[in-house]
């Protein structure tokens, strides 16, 4: 050992100096990436995930008959239209009987949500039973008690300043006394579409015009991706076409996407007249963008199989055909599988091509199939991002926590499946 | 004996590699089969509708139909807009209207581009239609175009409530942020100006950093007309100049100054505001739904002696601010269903009001007057015409 060191001993220290410090350069990159990762996951947590919780205020309500349903038809499109802001009015001024002046009274009621109404309608057409019984209710509060409860609103600011003045939280904190104020878990978030009032808005409409489509974009892009690609390596004799095509696909990889999203709206919205706004058209606009991501990998993964699979195949009297989809495509398919589910988690994210398709829009009704109107998640926080409303500040980050969490699922579904059924040759 | 048992092995795992490979080959039929079924089921999708409708009248008018009302256009226009498309979602019986933020110029040339189910019903803009896209719109079929005007919107100078409040002229704005000033012989020089006091001897002296939006905003076009030549006027010399050369007119009093005293920031308002509060020293442009958001954290600049609150921009004596319209297609006008009742709703008092809903969002109405006469020609369809 001493006399090995002893032979190569001239410059030996310093090059395991350079190695040692080499190595620590490597960690130092690492330590740094990681902490900027940890700081923007932190930063989104700490801001978003107070918007999983929402105020909301407990009201002794009458759901008085005369004013809900004076016929006694209980017609429930008439039952979730009705006037229920009298109702609530009414359960107010019960918890609040010294108040009576016109203007505290319309101060009193905007520490409910405006779409609190909406929910009573929703609550009694779906039972009308409750009507003319008196029940204890929980109310969604409006975004500046939200805040406020939140202790996100600075009250030592001048009164004259603040959304929320003296007043209101003078009412606030008798409610507070009283325990019908709670934090509750924030449902409407994941249920809603799109609201201009921070406590209303939700993620589902949003979400379903993600899944929709990535849908048709996964419809679209894996089957054509996957011809492409066995054709291109299976069956196309290597030509100056074939180079031809082969560039320009790894050239369509790096075209940046607001090209495809003006590709679609010249060629699809334009040419084949398919509704804006819709799902379908943005499926096929992100199919598109996908298209050589999936090509590419399939063509790697098609290009592991070994070559001794088809020739095993060939001497046994399989045609090409049959070895290509006997034996080559489906070893080929976790690969093929993987990629595009990466290509697919990158059109999730995508919001410019979608621009140009008039996915990014306000769109308050929930799709329900690909030619309803519709954004997308990555959209959604954008939107939300723009609004000058302080409620939504928490809830840009709360959305971006839904993204995150389905980029995730996918990238983590794609690790399963290359560790599952990945051969080794 | 080992390597038997190995090849044994082996063979034993090519098998079962074997039925795996078949199931996949079959899910993989399936999938395929499964999407270009439905790929026919989508391309067919939208023709069904009129091939089961008998009379021909029934398929024109399915090629025409959309059931829910398109609106594009301004991004200032757009928190009100959707505002009033969420609440007539709610109350009425038709859906809830779509709203794309695309800014003014965008939208009309969208609003513009022709008649039917791809083009948009309605054009929010926070400035008045041009004859030129008026003319765009005669050439692609659409006559008859309804004007609304629905209220004010004040642009603000704004800085963090941690410095003090700024008293400012319309000519120091002009001095501060154009990129040209009068060198004080009757020619131009570059804005040599990185101070405040360097503008006004009466201004702090601090060096000067405005955030502002950039050439595509809506808001830009407005600040540049309303506030930069407003300043620019106050030099009599130059307000001459507009009859005699009015493309140098126009270059010396609509060029904003391209140096690190201006700063473009992006169309997202918000972020202005962020910065600003991190950043006591910066100041910020942008419109006054945004300030009144923020104004725990914010503050108006004081511009010829006037604060922008909510009265003094309503009653006209704030200098910086503008109207907003909307445009509706006459022709969509009982094709579309519900456009009457939006026009309803977005004109009604308890939108548009002094203490409607909208005011609550930053929008500053209309005087009672103006209303009245604005509510009852949007609400008889009364063509536009340019005066």
């Amino acid at each position: 050992m001493t006399e090995y060191a002893l032979i190569t001993s001239p410059g030996l220290k310093r090059r395991h100096a350079k190695e040692a410090r080499f190595k620590w350069y490597g960690r130092i990159a690492i330590l740094i990436a990681l902490s900027f990762l940890v700081f923007m996951f932190s930063v989104i947590f700490y801001r978003g995930i107070g918007a999983f919780q929402q105020t909301k205020i407990a009201l002794d309500v009458t759901f008085s008959k005369q004013i809900i349903d004076p016929e006694g038809a209980r017609d429930p499109q008439a039952l979730l239209s009705a006037d229920y802001k009298p109702v609530l009015v009414q359960a107010l001024s019960k918890e609040f009987p010294d108040i009576t002046g016109r203007n505290d009274k319309r101060r009193l009621y905007k520490i409910l949500s405006s779409g609190a109404v909406y929910e009573m309608g929703k609550r009694v057409s779906q039972n009308p039973d409750i009507i003319g019984t008196s029940q204890r209710i929980w109310v969604t509060a409006s975004s500046d008690v939200d805040l406020y409860i939140k202790g996100k609103i600075d009250t030592k600011l001048d009164n004259a300043l603040r959304k929320l003045k003296d007043k209101d939280i003078i009412y606030i904190e008798k409610l507070r006394q009283e325990d019908r104020i709670r934090k509750k878990f924030n449902t409407a978030f994941f249920t809603n579409g799109d609201s201009r009032e921070p406590e209303m808005a939700g993620i589902l409409g949003a979400a379903l015009g993600s899944f929709f489509s990535l849908l048709v974009c996964f419809l679209i892009a894996f089957p054509l991706g996957i011809l492409t690609a066995v054709y291109l390596e299976e069956y196309a004799r290597k030509s100056k076409l074939t180079d031809l095509i082969e560039i320009n696909i790894n050239n369509l990889a790096a075209v940046p996407s607001i090209v495809f999203g003006l590709l679609g709206l010249s060629i699809f919205l334009g040419v084949f007249n398919i509704p804006r706004s819709t799902p379908l058209v943005g499926g096929m606009v992100l199919a598109l963008m996908t298209l050589p991501t999936i090509i590419i990998a399939a063509r790697a993964s098609l290009r592991s199989v070994p070559r001794s699979i088809r020739e095993a195949a060939f001497g046994l009297g399989a045609s090409k055909t049959q070895t290509t989809f006997h034996h080559v495509v489906p070893l080929a398919m976790p690969g093929m599988l993987t990629g595009t589910i990466l290509g697919m988690a990158q059109a999730l994210g995508e919001t410019a091509p979608l621009l140009m398709i008039g996915m990014i829009a306000f769109i308050v009704d929930i799709p329900h199939g690909v030619t309803d109107a519709a954004t997308s998640l990555p959209v959604q926080i954008f939107l939300w991002a723009d609004s000058p409303e302080k409620g939504f500040v928490e809830r840009t980050s709360a959305a971006i926590i839904v993204l995150l969490v389905f980029l995730v699922l996918m990238n983590l579904l794609a690790v399963y499946m290359r560790k599952k059924l990945e051969r080794r040759w | 004996m080992k390597t038997a048992m190995k090849i044994h092995n082996l063979r034993e795992q090519w098998r079962n590699g074997f039925a795996k490979m078949m199931k996949e080959i079959t899910m993989l039929n399936k999938i395929m089969t499964a999407s270009v079924l439905a790929l026919i089921l989508a391309a067919c999708g939208g023709k069904d509708t009129p091939k089961a409708s008998n009379s021909t009248q029934d398929i024109k008018q399915a090629s025409y139909m959309r059931n829910q009302i398109k609106i594009v256009g301004s991004s200032t226009v757009y928190p009100f807009a959707t505002t009033v498309a969420e609440n007539f979602g709610r109350t009425s019986a038709f859906k809830t209207p779509i709203v794309e933020s695309t800014g003014s110029g965008g939208g009309l040339k969208l609003f513009c581009s022709g008649l039917g189910v791809n083009y948009p019903d309605i054009a929010n803009a926070s400035r008045r239609i041009k004859p030129s896209e008026v003319k765009r719109c005669a050439e692609n079929g659409i006559a008859d175009i309804v004007e609304a005007k629905i209220g004010y919107d004040g642009i603000v100078i704004a800085n963090s409530r941690k410095s003090p409040q700024m008293q400012l002229s319309l000519k120091d704005v002009f001095l501060a942020l154009a990129k040209n000033v009068p060198d004080g012989n009757g020619g131009i020089k570059p804005n040599p100006y990185k101070t405040w006091r360097d503008v006004n001897p009466a201004l702090a002296n601090l060096k000067m950093e405005v955030m502002g939006p950039p050439p595509t905003s809506g808001t830009r076009d407005a600040f540049v007309e309303l506030a930069m030549e407003g300043g620019c006027k106050a030099f009599t010399w130059i307000k001459a100049m507009k009859k005699t050369d009015k493309a140098a007119y126009k270059a010396l009093c609509h060029t904003i100054r391209e140096d690190d005293v201006f700063i473009e920031a992006g169309e997202n308002d918000n972020l202005i505001v962020q910065k600003l509060g991190t950043n006591p020293k910066a100041f910020g442009i942008f419109g006054f739904s945004f300030l009144e958001q923020n104004a725990d954290s914010v503050q108006g600049s004081i511009v010829n002696g006037k604060a922008p609150t909510f009265e003094n921009i309503s009653n006209g004596s704030y200098p910086v601010s503008r109207s907003l319209y909307f445009y509706v297609k006459k022709a969509n006008v009982g094709k579309v269903p519900g456009i009457e009742e939006f026009l309803g709703e977005f004109m009604s008092d308890k939108a548009s009001s002094a203490d409607g809903y909208l005011s609550e969002k930053g929008l500053i109405p209309l005087n009672a007057f103006e209303r009245t006469k604005w509510k009852a020609s949007v609400l008889g369809l009364e063509p536009l015409t340019l005066d």
